[in-house]
């Protein structure tokens, strides 16, 4: 170890780029193995899109586990309740959803992904309180009473809006591509690329340059320390796990817009996916997350495209190559 | 006691709850007339096997796996495209059971070995990714598996309800095929609760549960905990496949809702909570409780969905309509979870120590 002067500055943090470069190598290398450039192009943006809308429902459940070391197996709920309260707004409003105007399209499309987000955040503190907060530290009861809050929360929705499928249309103005030479691209696609990102960074500047993220960060690193400097790592716990349930819940409206469908059972396939996502980038991390969520895109597209077959299985096979070359996922940063 | 591993159910009211269920259970046949009766009895039987291998899982090792249907399913489909392919005789049981348990034995191997790699907490979520992969590899290979609708088959002709063995003059009973399997089906899932009340009671079993207490000072002690939970994945796998093999052997079908769907797995772990976690006999509780709840409260709930519609109370038929009685039984899930860890043997046990300790004060 060499000894620094006082006037030195700080050592600069390792910058571990390798899992930076896994997407761009993965995208280039299926530019000879897909032969066209254009239907590259339009899957290459078709998976950073559903990587995005798959990473604002992943955030958040990453960081409370990170944070907390709370594993909920009811996140996927969040989703739902968040697709079925969208379309409590957008039924009424089916008129302007369909006029081809933007603004139109906007003034009813922003209150209801607010209204999305603002009921599944309140349901994050119902089911922190309810169901967390009793099994508190074991591993065991949380994923038993997470579970049984997921069959609840399904269940009740099936109740309240019966067990069909929803259709949500897609706002007349997002519907069709932009068309760049003989490269088609959904425009609604480039629309949930733009949220993404900017979710992403906006978590990334708090995290990285506010106070706030600094108590989470040292959070994640080791809550005991933080707890002993005199902070209240419970309430910023109950905020993160809030956050995260809206976020959820914005994920859930975006994907259903998507696929242009509500169901209840949808929580329990993008769970599996979340999932999925959160081990392969490494338990409480935003970055790891976002880079996971865009392979885990990338290998459906590409996979859907290239091998259909195999596309069932490529989340796993995904999965156990990473966690084969780093067994804690792509970036760990618990000490757990 | 030998026959019970030196683990009696400790509890006067456990010990008769017990006995009431296996003599029902055992005399079915002759008690309750009707197919009904007979089905809901044979589920029962499975069930307990299938729950006990998860309480295995669940109980004594504290690892939580949401891949046991997987097994299960694999026992269910490896019997079904057997005699399906190969017609109905002992050859195909034969070849289905040959197939069946080892390829659930080293699948369990696979994913004990690979997320042993992983951090332990991983466990839960791999075991869900790889059961979902599982379930739609299933439904999609449909030349193998007939797709969404699974696949029927014929009995080899001794198990056929047809084939009459003691006529109704003999006894007043016919036994038929039909009865004759559900006493496989009884015996089979008997011994294996047998087996596991050996498993769970032996040295083997006393390090599983100082594992799941604390895995750290359970390795200290220089057990090899990867060797021991590996162990008892592939043990729970083939019980679990086994039970797949009988419940296709009495449904003579094998199909993603009946062997594979997220909500068996469901179903196994509220039987499993409801019971009572890490006892075993729990296993039997829960199974009897929750099938007869299911089969029989399920029709109880239409009628109080009907007469509240009538009433013309709002919300209120959709909450209690039939289809939606896993609400209920998810917030029983969540209310045992948090008021009875242990269940309703825990429980029973509990009280039984009680009543027994206050003469000697």
């Amino acid at each position: 170890m060499t000894d620094l002067a006082a006037t030195d500055p700080l050592p600069k943090p390792k910058r571990d780029l390798a899992p930076i470069l896994l997407p761009v190598a993965l995208a280039l290398l299926m530019i000879p193995l897909i032969g066209s450039t254009s239907s590259w192009l339009t899957l290459t943006v078709a998976s950073l899109a559903m990587g995005m809308m798959i990473f604002i429902m992943a955030s958040g459940l990453t960081l409370v586990f990170g944070l907390m070391d709370v594993l909920n197996f009811g996140h996927g709920a969040f989703i739902a309740v968040g697709a079925y309260v969208a379309t409590l707004v957008l039924a009424p409003f089916a008129a302007s959803i369909q006029a081809d105007s933007l603004l139109a399209n906007l003034a009813v499309l922003a209150p209801a992904a607010l209204l999305s987000m603002a009921v599944s955040g309140a349901l994050g503190l119902v089911v922190e309180r309810v169901l967390i907060l009793p099994v508190y530290g074991q591993h065991l009861k949380q994923i038993l009473m997470t579970t049984g809050g997921l069959i609840v929360a399904e269940q009740t929705l099936y109740a309240l809006w019966g067990p069909q499928i929803i259709p949500m249309p897609l706002p007349a103005s997002l519907r069709g591509s932009f068309i760049l030479g003989d490269v088609a691209i959904a425009k609604y696609r480039v629309l949930a690329m733009l949220i993404g990102l900017g979710i992403f960074i906006a978590i990334q500047l708090v995290l990285n340059r506010s106070k706030l993220g600094l108590l989470i960060r040292a959070g994640v690193e080791n809550r005991e320390m933080v707890e002993a400097l005199g902070y209240r790592i419970r309430r910023l716990f109950l905020g993160v796990f809030m956050t995260g349930s809206a976020l959820a819940g914005l994920g859930g409206v975006m994907w259903a817009l998507y696929r242009e469908q509500v169901h209840a059972s949808m929580s329990d396939d993008l769970t599996v996916l979340i999932f999925i996502v959160v081990i392969i980038g490494g338990l409480g991390s935003i970055g790891g997350c976002f880079i996971g969520a865009i392979l885990v895109a990338m290998v459906a597209n590409y996979g859907g495209f290239l091998v259909p077959k195999l596309a069932l299985v490529s989340n796993i096979l995904l999965m156990v190559a990473i966690l084969m070359w780093r067994p804690r996922g792509l970036y760990a940063v618990t000490s757990r | 006691m030998m026959i019970l591993s030196g683990d009696p159910p400790k509890s006067r009211v456990l010990t008769l709850l017990l006995l009431v269920i296996i003599l029902a259970l055992a005399a079915t046949p002759f008690l309750f007339p009707g197919a009904k009766a007979l089905n809901v009895a044979a589920k029962i039987c499975i069930f307990a096997a299938l729950v006990a291998s998860y309480d295995l899982l669940l109980g004594y090792t504290g690892s939580v796996s949401f891949a046991h249907t997987m097994f299960y399913g694999i026992g269910s489909y490896a019997i079904a495209i057997a005699l399906y392919g190969m017609g109905p005789n002992w050859a195909a049981v034969a070849t289905g059971i040959v197939v069946g348990l080892p390829l659930a034995a080293l699948l369990a191997l696979a994913i004990g070995l690979f997320s042993l790699r992983v951090a332990a907490i991983f466990f839960a979520m791999i075991t869900l990714a790889v059961a979902s992969a599982f379930q739609v590899l299933a439904s999609q290979l449909s030349w193998l598996t007939g797709g969404e609708d699974g696949r029927s088959f014929q009995l080899p002709e001794l198990l056929r309800p047809g084939t009459v063995l003691i006529s109704k003059s003999l006894f007043g009973f016919e036994i038929n095929g039909r009865i004759l399997t559900f006493y496989l089906v009884f015996a089979i899932s008997g011994l294996m609760i047998l087996a596991l009340l050996r498993v769970v009671n032996s040295p083997f079993g006393r390090v599983l549960q100082a594992i799941r207490e604390n895995r750290f000072r359970a390795e200290a002690l220089g057990f090899r905990t990867v060797f021991h939970l590996t162990y008892a994945n592939c043990l729970a796998a083939l019980v679990a496949a086994s039970a797949g093999i009988l419940n296709a052997l009495w449904l003579r079908y094998a199909g993603p809702d009946t062997s594979l769907s997220f909500s068996i797995m469901l179903d196994i772990l509220l039987m499993v909570v409801i019971g009572g976690m890490g006892t075993i006999y729990g296993a039997i509780i829960g199974a009897t409780i929750f099938i007869l709840a299911q089969n029989y409260l399920q029709s109880l709930m239409g009628v109080a969905s009907t007469a509240a519609s009538e009433a013309g109370l709002p919300l209120l038929p959709g909450l209690l309509h039939p289809d939606r009685w896993l609400l209920w039984l998810g917030l029983l899930f969540i209310a045992s979870v948090y008021f009875f860890p242990t269940g309703v043997v825990g429980r029973l046990r509990q009280g039984g120590g009680k009543k027994t300790a206050s003469p000697s004060h």
